[in-house]
Parts: structure tokens; C-alpha cells; sequence
């Protein structure tokens, strides 16, 4: 019975409606937790006892690091889908993660950086999670550079997938050894952003900014992933039907319309 | 109430660093969603003209 | 109309093709030692060429060199057989692909790699290493490449037919060559300090057997999908 629910996704046609429709209830509770965790994060939460108010970075730097790897992770495991099962839509879902998590991971680097200043007295130090961080982006990188090398979407769709399944399992390697690197080289502090004891005014925050962006990464690829998956149905007849409707809507459309955040943003 | 306002905004002296963290921020998550959202309109006008191209070589 | 060849006996004759074609051209495999060689030389010229203070940047100058310079061979590894239709043919013969790309890979690396193996030494010794250091560094250096060689042939199967672009295949390769220049560089810097060098060469020793076990069929998927 999964199999049918499975393949049923799989199903170009399918995939773009429901992703059409799944938008909004991403978008918006995205939005609305990220508010509370901005209140939770920037106001009610205590300044910290060591960093004072500059701890307050976490609550955009961590949910940005976490995105950063997840992403990846998501891309790396739709790409094998679409290689496993030959499933155009699979290899939609890893294209558009790629940009996403890339600049992400620009923002966890950009943000870890001013956070090391005051804390550290540098912009940059060999820290582990930022070196590990940096090397991610050069993954995202590679997997964007190669996928525009070729020319032929589909042979696109299967090189940069076998390179991010690659790229997954050498994550935790490099990782690791990063790790393993910098504790030889005593680096003078570790960013102590993962205390055991978080009182819970400091912690709810940051997991409220965690789902906030998760969903927000949901949003935003199911927006992406209805482009890529046009690109990759050359002239069925479902989009016919899909397009029809866009060009009778004046304005911005709630059907096939773009995240709520958009309507906001007031365009 | 002004004096908690400034308060706030200095940030106990990290202003400096903290703002443009949440400025930066917000810059990669607006330009992702203008990005994506252009990226689908790109994609949904390219298949369109397909489909028209396609159509108009069917009809007679 | 033969009987169907064994793979070993299938390997074995690729493995000596590739090797005579090879060694016609033996200027083309030494070519990345000399690469190295240059590199290495450049360090100390970058910097004093006060021995001791060589000693400190010979684990980086010997491993950003042999990165380098593996990325550089790799250009070998599929270039004419792939313009000639020999790959195609490998991948049409019936027997295992992924064992045929290793066995290629395999005599990839003693063309390649093993030279620098045998100059590493030395060109550490240049760089004021210690002599008792010239075991610890051949085993570094011997697992390292073999890492490089392996991750290095994937590399080169994804972008196997792009416009020859050799900044995307570094862009591909070298994050993924990180724990091997971390690892390798490690057991390098004990060596010459004289400490035992176990962990990290157990490390890489490691990375070899998961890459070994890995590369193969990553590389056989990237071939196909670039032979398309």
C-alpha cells in the first residue's frame, strides 16, 4: 500500500498540486513561528551570564548551520531516490535544495564569523563547526558547478546525484576529522553555543527559530520544485490545465500562488 | 520606555555584531524567496511557450 | 564463440594494456611527479630556507603538493580511452564494470601515485625532515594516494566528456581529499617530530578501505552516466 502513495508522489502532475497546495501551510507557520522566536529570542530571553546580549546570534545562526546540513542531507537522499527509481520529480526536489542550502551555509559561515569576533577576538578561527561549515559550502559548490556543466538535464540529474550521495557519506569523514583536527591544535575557545544546560526562556526560542526555518526550507522548495519539475515534463497535458489558470488570475494568486510570506512581503 | 528601547538596541554592546547577524538574515531569506518565486515564474512561461510552440505546430 | 573470459584474466589483460600504452608515453605518468617536485621546491622559497623552521611546513608543503599533483594525473585516467571508444567497449563487455574501473584505477595510481610514494620521502628529507621519518612518511604517503587515486578517479568520471574544465574536477575532488590532507599531514608532522604515527595511519588506512569498498561502484555509475 506504501508503494502506491509513493509512486502516486512521484507523479509529476500530482507533485505539482500538491506542492501548490502544501505551500501556504508551510509558509505561513513558518512566518508565525519565526516571529515568536524572534520575541522569545530577542527580548524575553535573558542575556547570557559569559556572552550577554551577544549571544543572541544562536537564534539565527543555529537554525542557518542546522538548515545548512540538512539540506544536504535531503538533497543527497531525493538525488539517490531519483537515481534508484528513475523518478524525475526526485531529481527536482535535489536541484532545488541545492541553492537553498548553499546560501544557508553562507549564512551560518557569515553569522558564525561576527559571532567569533566579540567572542573570540578574531573574525575567523579554525573552529571546527566553521571549518566543517566552509567545507559544506564547497560541496554545495561542486554539486551546483557540475550540475551546470551539462548541458542535458537529465544526465545532469544523475551525475550530480551520484556526486551528492558521495558528498553525504564523506560529510561526517570530514567532519570528524576537522574535529579530531582541531582539538590536537588547542583551538583557545570553542564556541560554547551547545551549554547542557540551556534554561528553558533561552532554549524555546531557538527551537521555535529551528522549526521556523525548517519550514521555511519546506516552503521555499516546494516553490523551486514545481519549477523544476516543469522543466522536466516536456508537453503533458496536466500542465496545460495547471497553466491555464495562472494566466486568468490578475495579481497574486492564492492558488498556485507564491508562499503567503510573499503576499506579505507585498508583491 | 525609551531608555529600554535604547537598551535594546545597543544590544549590551553588541550591537554591532548582533544587528547585522539578524540583517543578514534577513537578506538570505528574503533573496531566497524572491529567488525561488522567479525561478518558478521563469519555469511556468518557458513551459507555457513550449506548450503554445507545441500546439501551434499541431494545429493544421 | 570463447568461452566467457574470467574477470580476473579479463582484468589482468586491461590492467597490462594500459600499462604498455603507458609506458610509450612514460613522459605523460611522470609529468605529475614533476609537478610535485616543483611544488615542494616552492615552499622554502616562499618562505626561509632555514631548515628548522622548513621542518614545521613539510607535512603541509609535501601533502598540498601531492593533492595537487593527483589532481593533475587524474586528466589521464580517462582521457583517451574515453575519446576512443574504449570505455564504452569496457562497459559493454560484459564483465563487471565497477572491477574493470578499479583495475584501470589501480594501474592509474602505480604510474602516478607510486612515484610520489618513492620521491616523498626525499623531498621531505629536502625540507629538513629527519631520516628516521622516512618510513612513517612512505606508509602516509602510500595510503594517501591510494585515497586521492580512488577519490580522485570518481571525480574524474563525473566530469568525463565536460568542456575541459579542470577548476570544477578540483572544485569536486578536494573538499571530498580534506581528511586524507588532515590525516596524512598528522601522521607526517609525528613523524618527523619522531612520535608514533599509529592513529593517523590507522585513520587513512581507514578512508582507503571504505574508498576501496565505495569508489568502485560510484565510479561505474558516474562512467555510464558520462558515456551517455
Amino acid at each position: 500500500m506504501a508503494w502506491v502513495w509513493f509512486h502516486k508522489f512521484g507523479s509529476p502532475p500530482h507533485f505539482y498540486r500538491l506542492a501548490t497546495r502544501l505551500t501556504p501551510w508551510a509558509a505561513w507557520p513558518a512566518l508565525l513561528l519565526g516571529l515568536a522566536g524572534l520575541i522569545g529570542g530577542l527580548v524575553l530571553a535573558p542575556a547570557d551570564y559569559q556572552q550577554g546580549d551577544g549571544f543572541r546570534i544562536i537564534y539565527v545562526h543555529a537554525p542557518a548551520a542546522w538548515l545548512s546540513l540538512m539540506v544536504y542531507v535531503v538533497m543527497a537522499c531525493t538525488a539517490a531516490v531519483g537515481l534508484i527509481w528513475r523518478m524525475a520529480v526526485a531529481h527536482a526536489v535535489a536541484a532545488s535544495c541545492a541553492p537553498i542550502g548553499a546560501s544557508f551555509t553562507a549564512l551560518a559561515l557569515a553569522t558564525g564569523m561576527l559571532w567569533g569576533r566579540p567572542m573570540w577576538g578574531t573574525y575567523w578561527e579554525w573552529d571546527p563547526r566553521l571549518t566543517s561549515e566552509l567545507l559544506l559550502l564547497f560541496l554545495y559548490l561542486g554539486y551546483m558547478g557540475l550540475r551546470n556543466a551539462i548541458d542535458d538535464v537529465p544526465r545532469a540529474d544523475r551525475a550530480s546525484a551520484v556526486l551528492a550521495i558521495v558528498g553525504v557519506v564523506n560529510v561526517p569523514i570530514i567532519h570528524y576529522s576537522v574535529i579530531w583536527w582541531n582539538s590536537l591544535h588547542q583551538a583557545p575557545s570553542v564556541m560554547k553555543f551547545g551549554q547542557p544546560t540551556m534554561p528553558a526562556s533561552m532554549l524555546i526560542p531557538l527551537l521555535l527559530m529551528l522549526a521556523a526555518f525548517t519550514l521555511l526550507f519546506a516552503a521555499l522548495l516546494l516553490i523551486r520544485a514545481r519549477g523544476e519539475v516543469l522543466q522536466r515534463e516536456r508537453n503533458a497535458r496536466w500542465m496545460l490545465e495547471a497553466l491555464e489558470r495562472l494566466s486568468t488570475h490578475d495579481g497574486p494568486p492564492t492558488r498556485d500562488g507564491p508562499s503567503a510570506k510573499g503576499v506579505l512581503v507585498g508583491r | 520606555m525609551t531608555v529600554n528601547l535604547a537598551r535594546f538596541f545597543a544590544m549590551g554592546g553588541y550591537a554591532v555584531y548582533v544587528w547585522p547577524c539578524y540583517a543578514l538574515a534577513a537578506l538570505v531569506i528574503g533573496l531566497n524567496i524572491v529567488a525561488a518565486r522567479r525561478s518558478l515564474q521563469r519555469a511556468q512561461r518557458a513551459a507555457r511557450r513550449r506548450l503554445e510552440a507545441a500546439r501551434g505546430a499541431m494545429a493544421p | 564463440m570463447s568461452a566467457r573470459a574470467s574477470f580476473a584474466s579479463a582484468a589482468a589483460l586491461l590492467m597490462a594494456r594500459d600499462l604498455r600504452l603507458a609506458l610509450r608515453r612514460a613522459g605523460d605518468s611522470l609529468l605529475p611527479l614533476g609537478f610535485f617536485l616543483v611544488i615542494t621546491t616552492l615552499f622554502p622559497l616562499a618562505l626561509d630556507p632555514e631548515l628548522s623552521q622548513l621542518r614545521d611546513i613539510a607535512p603541509a608543503a609535501l601533502w598540498v603538493g601531492a593533492l595537487l599533483s593527483s589532481l593533475l594525473a587524474l586528466d589521464l585516467l580517462f582521457r583517451d580511452d574515453g575519446q576512443d571508444g574504449a570505455l564504452e567497449q569496457l562497459a559493454l563487455c560484459g564483465q563487471p564494470f565497477a572491477g574493470l574501473l578499479l583495475a584501470k584505477t589501480v594501474v592509474h595510481w602505480l604510474l602516478t601515485g607510486l612515484p610520489l610514494v618513492l620521491v616523498a620521502p626525499l623531498a621531505a628529507i629536502a625540507l629538513g625532515a629527519p631520516y628516521g621519518a622516512m618510513p612513517g612518511i612512505l606508509a602516509a604517503v602510500l595510503l594517501g594516494t591510494v585515497c586521492l587515486s580512488l577519490i580522485g578517479a570518481v571525480g574524474a568520471g563525473l566530469t568525463l566528456s565536460l568542456r575541459r574544465n579542470g577548476s570544477l574536477l578540483a572544485l569536486l575532488v578536494l573538499p571530498l581529499a580534506v581528511p586524507v590532507l588532515i590525516f596524512g599531514a598528522r601522521a607526517t608532522a609525528l613523524a618527523i617530530a619522531g612520535e608514533s604515527l599509529a592513529a593517523p595511519l590507522y585513520l587513512l588506512a581507514a578512508i582507503a578501505v571504505l574508498a576501496a569498498t565505495l569508489a568502485p561502484w560510484a565510479l561505474a555509475a558516474a562512467v555510464r552516466i558520462g558515456l551517455e
